[in-house]
């Protein structure tokens, strides 16, 4: 067992310094491609900005204020950031894959398929936005913390909480995106694939309490418990801007269905993935 | 090292074509590059539906900000308590012109983003099927734009439908209903213009393949910026005050911002001749500078072999 893991582990680290080597020999681009999505993250972060020039908090009594709200904006970063990273380009490259036959080499490999599909490529630049999260999450710590009015310290109860969580959205935004990428066995071309990954993610840009109104209900349902992206950020970012104690049982309930539908979707992902290789026929060769 | 000599299509020695001649070639263009974007219609509806979603999450996020503004009774300066159709306003929008705002600019970006069009011009250059303009009787910069109106004509035919199911379920938010008559033209003028801006722009910054071979991280930089400051992202009047004048004068907020205020009546009627007279300045700049940069640019490319 354990040296089975180590095994994978060895694996990870060769592909993760494979591309670290790629990256590194086009070394302009690499720049500019942090370069680029930190103007993204500057731009986001002007627009959040203005919001709160003129209001205090997002949604009435919601405890969203501006520092509050830039510790949920870091957190978006930080999952996103990582599923940049690690999965988004394997997800691509998935896709690409199945169009041109190249699977069957994949397949052909004595190591668990989707292990070699969800981790080939790391792409390093992507973490530049990682960074960028930290210095938002630490200027919005400082800043909460030495406010005049309700200022407040996360215990380290909370930091651990908040990794732990942050971990688990980045385990449910992996197993979206690989079956989103797995349907493409069926449907031979995903180009939408990228756009659609986009749209959906949007909905968990923002504190979940926002849709929970009007028409906004049976969205606030599905995207909490059938395509769980609204637990990605809201859970660990609430877990830091606010109290571990004392919280309602309505709470601590929203962070055991994170748990329990981390482990889903995982299940789910492989279970998804798995079904989709037993209809793959090679493209070609 | 001999560079191809360019014949302009109007001073050309063959023989002239004439008006109709003309006609007929654009209309032969027209139609192939119509006929060309329609192969993919069902992916394209479903597409311009889906990109309405993000609207979904500004509606429940601005409905989330102007209700906390209205429960705290603060009011930051320049937010004045609105009408009695809005109970708040900021920058001059109430809760619902926002919402029409941002579907507003969702029209004035389908008429003025061009996808693909610097980033193809500056690879035409770069593999050198530039050539092509310069020895066959055509014009580049006017085929490109009978490609364009020819595309979007291909999408608006497509994508009426959806627009038009979204704008219908979305009725309500357009306190105001229908604009009048004059401030309804004004705003197809716009569009037109800001199709017009757009294209021209985004063909100067191809142009710059002449000099520059990659081109695309400055077209990324442009895009940052075109979103930022075309009023994509929020109306302009939510930008401070120091850095609203600046933004005012850059020509990027034709493409989004200028169309949705003049349908929502936010520019002062005595000041909108003089605001659709400076659009008009900025297309006229920027045929200028398209035009420019392409006869400078052909005098300095080189083509080899072939």
């Amino acid at each position: 067992m354990w040296s089975e893991i180590n095994r994978y582990r060895r694996v990870f680290l060769t592909f993760a310094q494979n591309s670290l080597v790629r990256d590194m020999t086009f070394r302009t681009n690499f720049v500019i491609e942090c370069l680029s999505s930190l103007g993204w993250t500057l731009m986001n972060v002007g627009f959040y900005l203005i919001i709160f020039e003129h209001t205090n908090s997002i949604g009435a009594d919601s405890g969203w204020d501006r520092e509050k709200f830039f510790l949920f904006l870091a957190t978006t970063w930080f999952i996103n950031s990582l599923v940049q990273a690690f999965f988004m380009p394997n997800a691509e490259e998935f896709s690409e894959l199945i169009r041109t036959g190249g699977l069957d080499f994949a397949l052909l490999k004595p190591i668990d398929t989707q292990f070699l599909i969800s981790f080939r490529r790391v792409s390093w630049s992507s973490l530049a936005n990682f960074g960028a999260g930290l210095v938002i999450a630490v200027v919005s710590l400082w800043q909460l913390a030495t406010r005049e009015i309700d200022p407040y310290v996360p215990s380290a109860m909370s930091f651990v909480l908040y990794v732990l969580f942050c971990g688990c959205g980045v385990a449910i935004m992996y197993s979206l995106m690989i079956c989103l990428s797995a349907t493409s066995i069926w449907l031979g071309r995903n180009q939408t694939l990228y756009n659609f990954w986009f749209y959906i993610t949007n909905f968990s840009r923002y504190p979940m309490e926002i849709y929970n109104r009007g028409w906004g209900q049976p969205l606030y349902g599905l995207f909490t418990f059938v395509i769980p992206v609204l637990v990605v950020v809201n859970v660990p970012a609430r877990l830091i801007a606010r109290p571990v104690e004392p919280r309602g049982d309505s709470e601590w309930w929203l962070v055991g269905w994170a748990l329990v539908a981390t482990v889903l979707s995982v299940l789910a992902s492989r279970w998804v993935f798995r079904t989709a290789l037993g209809s793959y026929r090679s493209a070609s060769s | 090292m001999s560079t191809i000599p360019v014949s302009q299509p109007t001073t050309s020695h063959h023989a002239p074509i004439g008006v109709m001649g003309r006609l007929r070639i654009w209309k032969m263009i027209f139609a192939t590059a119509f006929s060309e974007r329609l192969v993919y219609r069902g992916d394209f509806a479903l597409g311009t539906l889906m990109r309405f979603l993000p609207i979904i999450t500004q509606i429940f996020l601005w409905w989330a900000i102007f209700d906390s503004i209205a429960q705290s009774g603060v009011i930051s300066q320049e937010d004045a308590p609105g009408g009695a159709s809005e109970s708040v306003t900021i920058g001059g929008y109430g809760f619902r012109e926002m919402v029409a705002y941002y579907l507003l600019t969702m029209i004035a970006r389908a008429f003025s983003s061009m996808p693909g069009l610097a980033s193809g011009i500056a690879l035409q250059i770069r593999e050198g099927e530039i050539k092509r303009y310069m020895i066959q009787p055509i014009d580049l910069i006017g085929f490109l734009l009978l490609n364009r109106v020819a595309h979007k004509c291909a999408y608006y035919a497509v994508a009426i439908a959806p627009f038009a199911l979204v704008f219908y379920l979305c009725r309500d938010y357009f306190v105001d209903g229908f604009p009048p008559t004059h401030l309804f033209l004004c705003f197809l003028a716009s569009l037109i213009m800001g199709f017009l801006i757009g294209f021209f722009l985004e063909a100067a910054i191809g142009m710059i393949g002449f000099w520059f071979l990659e081109v695309s991280s400055l077209l990324f930089l442009y895009m940052l910026f075109s979103f930022f400051l075309s009023g994509h992202m929020f109306p302009l009047p939510l930008l401070p005050d120091w850095i609203e004048p600046f933004v005012n004068f850059l020509p990027l907020k034709y493409l989004a911002y200028f169309p949705a205020a003049v349908f929502l009546g936010k520019i002062p009627e005595d000041e909108l001749p003089m605001e659709m007279a400076i659009q008009a300045a900025w297309l006229v700049f920027f045929i200028v500078v398209c035009r420019f940069a392409y006869s400078r640019g052909v005098a300095r490319y080189s083509g080899y072999g072939g």
